[in-house]
Formats: C-alpha cells, sequence, structure tokens
C-alpha cells in the first residue's frame, strides 16, 4: 500500500540534496536562533522563569495550540470519503504552515490508540483562500495509521504536522517551450499527481479553470488500478479530461488486465518527448525504471514504503547516555525496534531521506536495509565522535553502541 | 537468614514460611500475567487520562498564579494557596513521579516522556530517576540498601541498635517531611556521605551538586521572586502563599510515601536476603515491602496513586489510572496465598508510620512497657540509656525487652 512513505526517488538531483542536508544538519547544530536583547527577550526570560521547569508554550498550547511559534499542528475541519477505503481531510494548519510546492506531502503525527505515529501524505488540495490543506488517505487492510485516519478521525482532532517537503514536484516551465508530461499513477499514487494537477487546473463551480500559467503544458494520465470504484479522484481526473486539460488513459486491472510496460509505446505514442513522473508501489516503478534506462528516457519517481533489500545480523544495541539496552533484530531499522522497546529517539521522514534521525555510531555495525550496504564504527580507527548513521533505514549488524 | 526469618526465630511469625519455591514461582507467573493483560490493552483512554491530568493541572496552576496576583486579599489568598497546593500535588505525584518511571513512554509523545520530563522538585529529574527507580525500587526496604527506608538517617528496624542519637529522628522526620523535597535532594546526591568524605568527593558528585544547586535556584527564583515581584503590592503574601503550598505539597508527598513503607505490618530486609534473589523472590519482596492506602478516586489520583503502592512496587511501570483497576486482582493473589495484604485508610497509616518512628527512636520495648505507673522508673532507664556507655545501653536493653514480653503475655 501507499501508506505513503515516500521513498527516495531515483533521481540524482535527491542524492545531492540528500549530502546537503547532512550538511545543514551538522552545521546548523552550532548556531543559535534566539534573541538575546531587548525588551521582547527580556519578557521571555521573565515569562521562562515564572513557569520553570515548563515553558511559557506548555502553558499556551492549553489555549492556541495553532498559534505563531508553537510546534507546528493541526486541527481536523472536516473528514470526506472518496471511495469505499479512502478520505480525504481538511486541515487547518498551524498560524507557522509555510506553504507547499504541489506534488509534495506532509508528514503527520497521530495517535493512534495513544501512541504517537508519523506518516507522510501527499497534499492533495487545489489554491484554497481559506488556508487549509487537504490530505487523501487510503486504509490500507492491515495498517495502523491509515485505517484510523480513513474511519476513526473526528472533526476537531489535533495532528501534529511537520513543513511540506519532497522532490516530486513540476518541473519549472522554459519560456517559449511546451512541458510534456507523462503521470504514472498507481492506486493512491494518484494523490501527489492530482495535488499538481488541481494547482495548474484549478477547480471551480463553473468548471476547470485553465489559467494562462498552465497553458504551456501537455500532460497525459495513465492511471492504473485494480477496479474502477477503486480509484481515487476519477472524477476529478474525468473531470479535467473533459475540459480538455489533460489526456486520461485509465487502465483497470479487472477489464484490461495487468498493465504490461511492453505497451506503453502503444498508450503514449509521444512517450520519447515527455518526462515521466511515477507514483506507485514498488512493483511498478521498479520495472518502469528498467523500461526507461533502457530506452534513456527521463523519470522521477515517488515510492511509498522502503522495501529491505538486505536484513541484517541483528544485535544488542546500546543507548549509551539513556543507558538503555535493545535487542534488535536484522530485519526492521532499529528506530522502529528502539521505540518499541519505549526508547524515545530523532525521527523525521522513516525513509532515509530527511536526515532528522541520524545518531553517532561509536562501536559496532549497521546494515542500510535498502542497499545492504555496511557501516561500521571502531573507536580509535574510525571518526572521533562516532559515525552518523540513519535510525530510521538501518538495521542492527551486530551489536551497536549509539551515543544518545 | 532474612530479616523475616530471624523475627520468626524470636516468637513473631514468618509471613512466607508457608510458602514453597513453587509457590513463589507460581506467585510470580500470575503477576507477570496481570501484568501483561494491562500491557495489552494499553491505549487510548489512558492516553486521554494523562493528557487529562496534565491539562487540569496547568489550568489549576495558571488560575491559582492569577488569582495570587491579588493575593492581598484575604480570600484571594486562600483560594489561590488551596489550588496551587493542590497543582504542586498533582504536578509531584500523579504527573512527574509516574512520568519519570516511564509508565507513558509508551505513547511516544516526546512532551510525555520519562527521558524528557522535567517537573517542579528540588531534584532534577536524572538524579531522581537513579535514587528511586534504580535504587529504591530495585532494592525496596532492603536496610542500608534502600535509602527511601529511613532515607539513610532513620532508625527503621528493631533488628538496628539502638543509640542515643536515634531519640531526635521524630523530629527530623517532621522536618524532613516539611522541607521534603530538598530531603529528596540531599539523599539522592548521597549528601551525607559525601561531606563526610571531605577531599575524595568525586567529579560525578561535584557535577550533579551543581545541577541541583541550579535547579534549587531556578525553584527558588520562581515561587519566591519572580510570583511575588509580577503580584506588586501583594509581593509578601504571594510569597507567603507559593511557600505554604510548597509545604503543603512536601508534607503530603511525604505522609504518602512513608504509608507506602513504613506502617507496622510492613516488612524490612537484611543485606545479605537479596544475594542471588530471583524474579519471582524479586516480586515477594515488593508484596510485602509495600503498604497501600485505601479511599476514594481522588484520594488515588491525589496520592499519584501510590496509594497503590503494592501495585506500583509490583509494576512500577505501568500507567498510574490501572492500578486501581488491577487491585483487586492483586489482593485475591494475595488472599489465596495467605499473605497480608496491608491496606488501611490514609490517618491510620500515617498514625502507625509515624507511631514506628516514634517507638524505634525509643530502645526497643520501652514503649510498649511504659504506662502512667512506671513513667519515672522508665524515663530513668531511658535517662541512663542515653548517658550511659554501650554495656549500660545492653544491660537496661535487655531489661526492657524481658519486660515487654511480660506487658504483652499479660
Amino acid at each position: 500500500m501507499f501508506a505513503a512513505n515516500k521513498n527516495l526517488p531515483t533521481d540524482s538531483r535527491v542524492a545531492v540534496r540528500n549530502a546537503s542536508s547532512l550538511e545543514d544538519m551538522l552545521n546548523g547544530m552550532s548556531t543559535s536562533i534566539a534573541p538575546t536583547r531587548g525588551w521582547r527577550a527580556r519578557a521571555a526570560r521573565v515569562a521562562e522563569a515564572a513557569t520553570t521547569p515548563l515553558v511559557p508554550a506548555d502553558f499556551l498550547d492549553l489555549f492556541a495550540p495553532l498559534r505563531h511559534g508553537a510546534d507546528l499542528r493541526g486541527r481536523v475541519e472536516s473528514v470526506h470519503p472518496e471511495t469505499a477505503d479512502a478520505a480525504t481531510l481538511v486541515i487547518r494548519p498551524g498560524a507557522d504552515w509555510a506553504g507547499h510546492v504541489p506534488g509534495q506531502y506532509v508528514r503527520i503525527g497521530v495517535d493512534v490508540d495513544g501512541v504517537r505515529c508519523w506518516r507522510a501524505y501527499s497534499l492533495t488540495h487545489g489554491p484554497r483562500a481559506d488556508g487549509r490543506i487537504s490530505i487523501t488517505v487510503k486504509a490500507v487492510p492491515d495498517g495502523t495509521v491509515s485505517p484510523y485516519l480513513v474511519r476513526r478521525t473526528q472533526r476537531g482532532t489535533l495532528l501534529h504536522l511537520e513543513q511540506a517537503d519532497g522532490e516530486f514536484v513540476l518541473p519549472t516551465p522554459r519560456r517559449g517551450e511546451t512541458t510534456r508530461l507523462l503521470f504514472v499513477t498507481a492506486g493512491s499514487g494518484i494523490t501527489p499527481v492530482i495535488g499538481m494537477l488541481r494547482n495548474l487546473y484549478p477547480s471551480t463551480d463553473s468548471g476547470v479553470l485553465r489559467p494562462a500559467r498552465s497553458a504551456s503544458y501537455d500532460i497525459v494520465v495513465l492511471h492504473v488500478a485494480p477496479s474502477e470504484p477503486d480509484s481515487i479522484f476519477l472524477r476529478d481526473l474525468r473531470a479535467l479530461e473533459a475540459a480538455g486539460a489533460i489526456r486520461l488513459v485509465a487502465r483497470y486491472d479487472d477489464e484490461h488486465g495487468v498493465l504490461d510496460l511492453a505497451d506503453l509505446d502503444a498508450i503514449v505514442p509521444d512517450l520519447a518527448g515527455r518526462t515521466t513522473f511515477a507514483c506507485g508501489p514498488a512493483g511498478l516503478l521498479d520495472a518502469l525504471a528498467a523500461h526507461h534506462e533502457e530506452r534513456g528516457l527521463p523519470l522521477l519517481t515517488e515510492q511509498f514504503r522502503v522495501s529491505t533489500l538486505v536484513a541484517g545480523e541483528g544485535g544488542t544495541v546500546t543507548f549509551e547516555r539513556q543507558g538503555v539496552d535493545v535487542e534488535c533484530d536484522g530485519a526492521r531499522p532499529i528506530l522502529e525496534q528502539a521505540e518499541d522497546a519505549g526508547v524515545l529517539l530523532p525521527s523525521g521522514c522513516r525513509m532515509g531521506i530527511c536526515y532528522t534521525c541520524v545518531l553517532p555510531l561509536r562501536e559496532g555495525a549497521v546494515r542500510d536495509l535498502r542497499t545492504g550496504e555496511l557501516t561500521t564504527a571502531v573507536p580509535g580507527e574510525t571518526v572521533s565522535g562516532g559515525v552518523p548513521v540513519q535510525t530510521c533505514i538501518n538495521a542492527a549488524a551486530g551489536p551497536c553502541l549509539l551515543d544518545q | 537468614m532474612t530479616t523475616i526469618q530471624k523475627k520468626a526465630t524470636i516468637g513473631q511469625t514468618n509471613p512466607i514460611a508457608h510458602l514453597s519455591p513453587e509457590d513463589i514461582e507460581l506467585i510470580a507467573k500470575e503477576l507477570d500475567d496481570i501484568r501483561q493483560s494491562v500491557i495489552d490493552t494499553r491505549g487510548e483512554r489512558d492516553a486521554r487520562y494523562i493528557r487529562r491530568v496534565i491539562r487540569t493541572q496547568r489550568q489549576l496552576e495558571l488560575g491559582s498564579r492569577v488569582v495570587l496576583l491579588a493575593s492581598l486579599f484575604p480570600p484571594a489568598w486562600f483560594v489561590g494557596t488551596v489550588g496551587l497546593s493542590v497543582s504542586k500535588i498533582l504536578e509531584n505525584m500523579e504527573i512527574g513521579h509516574n512520568i519519570l518511571h516511564g509508565q507513558w513512554d509508551w505513547m511516544r509523545d516526546p512532551k510525555i516522556h520519562s527521558t524528557t520530563w522535567e517537573w517542579d522538585h528540588a531534584t532534577p529529574a536524572d538524579q531522581w530517576k537513579h535514587s528511586h527507580n534504580e535504587l529504591h525500587h530495585t532494592y525496596t526496604n532492603v536496610i542500608g540498601k534502600d535509602n527511601d527506608l529511613g532515607y539513610g538517617i532513620m532508625r527503621v528496624d528493631e533488628d538496628q541498635p539502638w543509640h542515643p542519637a536515634h531519640l531526635g529522628q521524630p523530629l527530623w522526620n517532621f522536618l524532613n517531611a516539611v522541607f521534603f523535597e530538598y530531603g529528596v535532594a540531599a539523599y539522592d546526591l548521597e549528601l551525607r556521605g559525601n561531606l563526610r568524605r571531605g577531599k575524595q568527593r568525586t567529579e560525578k558528585f561535584r557535577r550533579e551538586a551543581r545541577a541541583v544547586v541550579r535547579k534549587i535556584r531556578k525553584q527558588v527564583t520562581k515561587d519566591y521572586v519572580v510570583h511575588p515581584l509580577l503580584s506588586g503590592p501583594s509581593f509578601l503574601p504571594t510569597m507567603l502563599a507559593n511557600f505554604t503550598a510548597n509545604t503543603v505539597r512536601n508534607v503530603w508527598a511525604h505522609s504518602v510515601i512513608m504509608c507506602g513503607h513504613f506502617p507496622e505490618g510492613v516488612e524490612t530486609f537484611e543485606k545479605r536476603s537479596i544475594d542471588g534473589e530471583t524474579k519471582p523472590e524479586w516480586y515477594l519482596r515488593q508484596m510485602l515491602g509495600s503498604a497501600n492506602i485505601s479511599g476514594s478516586k481522588l484520594m488515588h489520583i491525589m496520592t499519584g496513586n501510590l496509594s497503590h503502592q503494592i501495585e506500583h512496587h509490583l509494576f512500577p511501570d505501568l500507567p498510574s489510572n490501572r492500578y486501581r483497576e488491577i487491585a483487586p486482582k492483586v489482593k485475591a493473589l494475595f488472599e489465596r496465598y495467605d499473605l497480608a495484604y496491608c491496606a488501611r485508610p490514609l490517618p491510620q497509616q500515617v498514625y502507625s508510620a509515624w507511631h514506628k518512628v516514634v517507638r524505634l527512636s525509643l530502645p526497643n520495648g520501652w514503649l510498649d512497657s511504659t504506662n502512667a505507673r512506671n513513667l519515672p522508673i522508665q524515663l530513668k532507664r531511658l535517662y541512663q540509656m542515653t548517658t550511659g556507655g554501650p554495656k549500660v545501653r545492653r544491660a537496661l536493653q535487655a531489661r526492657l525487652v524481658q519486660e515487654q514480653r511480660r506487658a504483652l503475655a499479660a
């Protein structure tokens, strides 16, 4: 499914960006941002002295959890069913919400059965005057978070948010040139794409608009789904097609049989002139990647979940400063298993992109679940202070000592 | 030989003599099952509970502090002080103590987590977690190991030889109650031992002492400088209100904690008795070394559910709102294995604990064998034991015990 854990796009731009975020993270450690002078700073110090060991925000949060300066949160304003197992949540984000680029996702922290869980979901709303945002969630049969969001979320629920992120966004059109795109979407892989299309061609009471800024796009959408009733946003896609904004090719497994990429040239005759954006399950994306690589065609993908390549050996992971030992198996990330054992660790995207979860590995070995790559730290031999490792995509490969 | 076993040899019954090793294993098995049943059903209801308690406490604190801005007016002073006292009690007990135990870590909420929480208390959370969670909960009621037991300054068992210095312990206990948070900070630092050690104090001690001083400075600044200053003309009444609230909280917390391990009927253990102790034996020690306070739901919340000290000591990291729910099962287990489930209302437990403090401040048997008729002669003996040497003490002690036996037999 698409618990919408976005994975590393195969695009090389992203790899470059990752490197720079690690650098940013390391540089950012020494910079401070709080103002130290002026009456505001003095008032803030008095407020802190009056509320210690809590902070003033702890009290302000009682009344205004969505105010400026608060941790980013959002309040669910309404839940709209899309299909039998999918729903769109309209959310009023906190005052510090910085907006997004269509196609990006937002990470959402939600308490499911009392346990805080974080997942990423594509933003699916079009332009909105009221500043609300929306996500569309498909309930995975055995999922934890998605069934909760689709079936049990109520109006007024407070969610935790992070700022929008993601590289799966529209390319800036070159002046005077037509941007030819092919979107391949499978199941709820439609969600980032609908976010982009709704912003290009806003839907209003009087029908779909085709503003001048969108005139230079030529878009084909190849939408794959198990069957027609399962298709989220099918009405929107059809409306877009009726307005002449896109060419829609809908393929249903039960009707047309499972999509064979060999047919792609027949479905999209001008495939060679288009940049492909694909979002869906790993199998389809891998096949597309092979198909396009062979022909030297440009491809940008968005995957929903880390697929494990090689399992680690497992071992005892010691969190040095917390003084906690966790027995970890080699098949799941250290982050997940430590959390199950009640250890609180920094976490972000949970798919190896954002580097929020990096901890120094002082001693031991971890294995990258995506690539099988082994990272080892030997005191005295590797960098002092520990080798930075991402706990969300690394599994223990023997006993590990983490500085946390 | 455990202290319990030794007592059995001098005529008291050994409360576990009837248990076979298999029984002890079975008890542990049942306790594990009870624990698992709670873990399996932890969820939204529990999360809602702790969030509601935290929200209520913060609203109460904020409201009380606002009312105290006008504390020059006696009704405002009264209302604000009561509110702040209740708020501070909730903050320390149902919220702070239990979060620092990791009871709510399963929620993965970084704001309600044992590794990030800091409380309104003289002791920094980190140090308290070590001395309380690791030492007290591991070595519960083991004389010489458990600092909670008499906080290292009191005589807590007849087997400890009496010394004239123990006469002061009711006073120490009273002062400890009034300034409890500082007493806790002192024993978390192992202050007495470290002061005695002089120059050999460790770097660790110095670092921790600095952290305590910093924490106390912040706490004192808040309650005795910032809020009084914000109150303007009500400076002094607000200061007094805050002092009162801190004292009420201290005395309340001290009373509840004394009730947990000090009343008559709670067992203490010798250091040697826990060598090679197994998990089932550890469970048994927790069962015998703790006492409950019976009462209403409100009483349980105000004690931070330490009114379920037995359940808390068996399962220190289960959410506190569940102790009340599992208590009947635990009690039934005690009854099935013919063990004493020590639970009484608060006044009785407090009286019982204080009675023990006073009794043990005096030579063994003195209190029991004293009556209106023999008071002069008893006081004379006490004077002799206080001023005399070890020989005098031993001789008179023997006579006291003899008379006590006779008094009890009569």
